[in-house]
């Protein structure tokens, strides 16, 4: 099993979802969290008090894949989530050791 | 040690304040006993041997006085002043079973006059909780909302009990008559008048309205009284003990406020010109452009000059932890100030029309000409920018709405857009003190500038009372002897914001000390100081 961690731009986050989905994966864990990489950050000013903001808000997707399915699903994130500007995001993956299905015991492949 | 010495000086001078109480039943200054004992002596026999009953005329007149806002009992004079009628005879508006602070023989209130007072002084509550409130609370970082809150209430709930006890009577006490030419009375009220809000009544007290409870006159007042010290927490926010401030204020109060309020808008005030005729500075200030701002303004810069800057200031990113507060915050002191300016009218009448017209017309202004600078020198106008453009508009206009046609409102809402976003974006930043909630630049500047406009575009046709003693100084002119008058007035006040403020900073500093520890200040003080957090998500 592997596991997937994206990092993309916020108003990404529904075209990666309906991406996965027609691959059939439907399970996915999504934070909001805040980064920055080579994209610079804004400037802020609140009444003539100017702040660079280097921490942008991102949003962060996690999901556990067979690994036969982890190069399609991989494809399908990159994809949905490019636009080509900076800040596009990154993916890492990970290899994931055990899976317990909570409701049924169900282990490994056929808990994911 | 310190704690306990301070709670031994707490009870010495409860102790003290009680019996000083106890002993003025019976020792109430001269002056205030001869005048209440002449008009009591009136009240007891109106006329000697009068067998007339008011008359249906003088019935008529008397009701007529109420749509003028003019005296109710002038038509029951003579030339000297004594009672023509006995009121014992026929039912009349008079009731000589009623008495204010000053004495007896008054009228009802006035039903209309009366009812805009008592919504004025709702509304301007509504100004500090939670119009304030939320526009200082939304400006701070997430961490100390809940300490300016906590101010806001703790200022509200301390100026009351002080008010009541004697900050009434301090500013407003007196009857003027025999006090006009005593200076010392003329800047420092007596605490001594009204103690414990003596003989304030539901009857008017003919020095400030003819027609409006006194009570609620001063309840009105203490909503202002309320705002004030509010206002300076914008300077010392996120920095300054829960404890410091409490005692700040206390002394800040009497040292500041009430000699202040009471210079301006006393009977008997030094600065009062528009109703003291032997008035040494001819000054004007209609709702408190030097009372309110300039004195909560200048004291925020002189306690933040003191105070220091916040740990981490300026390089430390420190934005508004939420807009969406201070947009309501602001909104609710443009809807609450119509009580403070329209109310200062003390009467529902030609004068609160005017206010509030002018009131209206600068702040609008004054809340476009903002962000339009912004827009023109920073690319983006920001919903901050709407909001303190409103309230500068609001500031500047305060000391002038009763005063000003609405032409002299546009200008003054010009000004209040461009001179206080100056101080805001550059002069802050060249002077590199931490005014956290620009106090400073928006009441302090904004007060000041607005006292000085007031100067130039008072015009007689825009109140009455300004042709009683102020035909000379008041000439329709931009360039008119009333401006130098404000700028006599304007320099007083900043004299006494600045020995005052630097006095109450060191007395506090020294019993309590002012900044909380380096760990408290990280933290946010909303924890250390309230155990309370803000937002749990």
């Amino acid at each position: 099993m592997k596991k997937i961690e994206a990092i993309i731009k916020p108003f990404k986050l529904e075209e990666v979802k309906d991406a996965l989905s027609e691959l059939g994966i439907e399970g996915m864990t999504v934070s909001e969290v805040k980064g920055f990489g080579r994209q610079k950050g804004h400037t802020e000013i609140y009444r003539g008090s100017e702040y660079t903001v280097d921490f942008l808000p991102k949003i962060k997707i996690e999901l556990v894949v067979a690994d036969n399915q982890a190069e399609t699903a991989i494809g399908a994130i990159v994809k949905a989530a490019k636009t080509g500007k900076i800040g596009d995001g990154k993916v890492f993956v990970s290899s994931v050791e055990q899976a317990i299905r909570i409701r049924t015991d169900e282990k490994g492949d056929a808990a994911i | 040690m310190k704690r306990y010495l301070l709670i031994l000086g707490l009870i010495a001078t409860t102790a003290l304040s009680v019996f000083t109480a106890r002993a003025d039943d019976t020792n109430a200054p001269a002056a205030t006993n001869a005048v209440a004992a002449a008009t009591n002596a009136v009240a007891a026999a109106p006329t000697p041997a009068s067998t007339n009953a008011p008359s249906v005329e003088q019935r008529l007149e008397s009701i007529e006085a109420y749509f003028q806002n003019g005296d109710p009992t002038a038509t029951y004079k003579d030339t000297n002043g004594n009672w023509t009628v006995n009121f014992g005879l026929g039912a009349s508006i008079i009731n000589t079973n009623l008495s204010n602070s000053i004495g007896g023989n008054v009228a009802y209130p006035g039903a209309g006059h009366n009812a805009w007072l008592l919504t004025s002084t709702a509304l301007v509550l509504f100004m500090t909780l939670p119009g304030l409130a939320l526009f200082y609370g939304g400006l701070v970082r997430k961490k100390n909302v809940l300490s300016v809150l906590a101010q806001c209430f703790l200022i509200t709930g301390l100026v009351t009990i002080l008010y009541v006890i004697c900050g009434y009577g301090m500013i407003f006490g007196g009857t003027g008559a025999a006090d006009k030419e005593d200076l010392i009375k003329a800047i420092v009220g007596n605490p001594k008048i009204c103690w414990m809000f003596a003989n304030v009544t539901s009857a008017p007290n003919p020095n400030y309205s003819y027609w409006v409870s006194e009570n609620v006159y001063a309840m009105f007042q203490m909503m202002f009284a309320i705002i004030t010290p509010a206002l300076i927490v914008g300077s010392i926010a996120e920095r300054m003990k829960f404890k410091a401030i409490l005692v700040f204020m206390t002394l800040w109060m009497f040292v500041v406020y009430f000699t202040q309020g009471h210079m301006v808008w006393g009977i008997n005030g030094l600065m009062n010109g528009c109703w003291n005729a032997n008035a040494a500075i001819k000054g004007l200030d209609f709702a408190g452009g030097t009372v309110v701002h300039m004195t909560s303004g200048w004291s925020g810069l002189i306690l933040c000059i003191i105070l220091g800057k916040r740990l981490g200031f300026p390089k430390e990113p420190m934005p508004p932890h939420s807009i969406v507060l201070t947009y309501i915050g602001a909104s609710m002191l443009w809807v609450g100030w119509y009580g403070f300016n329209s109310g200062s009218a003390v009467a529902a009448d030609v004068v609160a029309a005017n206010a509030f017209t002018t009131t209206t017309i600068a702040t609008a202004v004054a809340s476009f000409v903002w962000p339009m600078w912004e827009w023109i020198v920073k690319g983006k106008p920001s919903v901050l920018g709407f909001c303190s453009g409103a309230v500068a508009g609001l500031v500047l206009i305060t000391p002038a709405c009763g005063y000003v046609l609405p032409s002299g409102a546009i200008w003054i809402g010009i000004a209040a857009g461009t001179i206080p976003w100056f101080f805001c974006y550059k002069v802050k930043g060249w002077l590199g003190m931490d005014d956290a909630l620009d106090a400073w630049s928006v009441h302090g500047i904004g007060g000041m500038t607005g006292a000085i406009m007031t100067g130039m575009l008072a015009r007689q046709a825009a109140n009455p009372n300004l042709a009683t003693f102020l035909s000379k100084t008041v000439t329709d002119h931009v360039f008119q002897p009333q401006l130098i008058e404000q700028l006599k007035t304007v320099g007083v006040t900043l004299v006494l914001v600045f020995v005052g403020t630097i006095f109450c900073a060191y007395v506090t500093k020294m019993l309590v000390g002012l900044r909380p520890t380096e760990e408290v200040e990280m933290a946010g003080l909303d924890l250390a100081e309230h155990g309370e957090e803000g937002y749990h998500s």
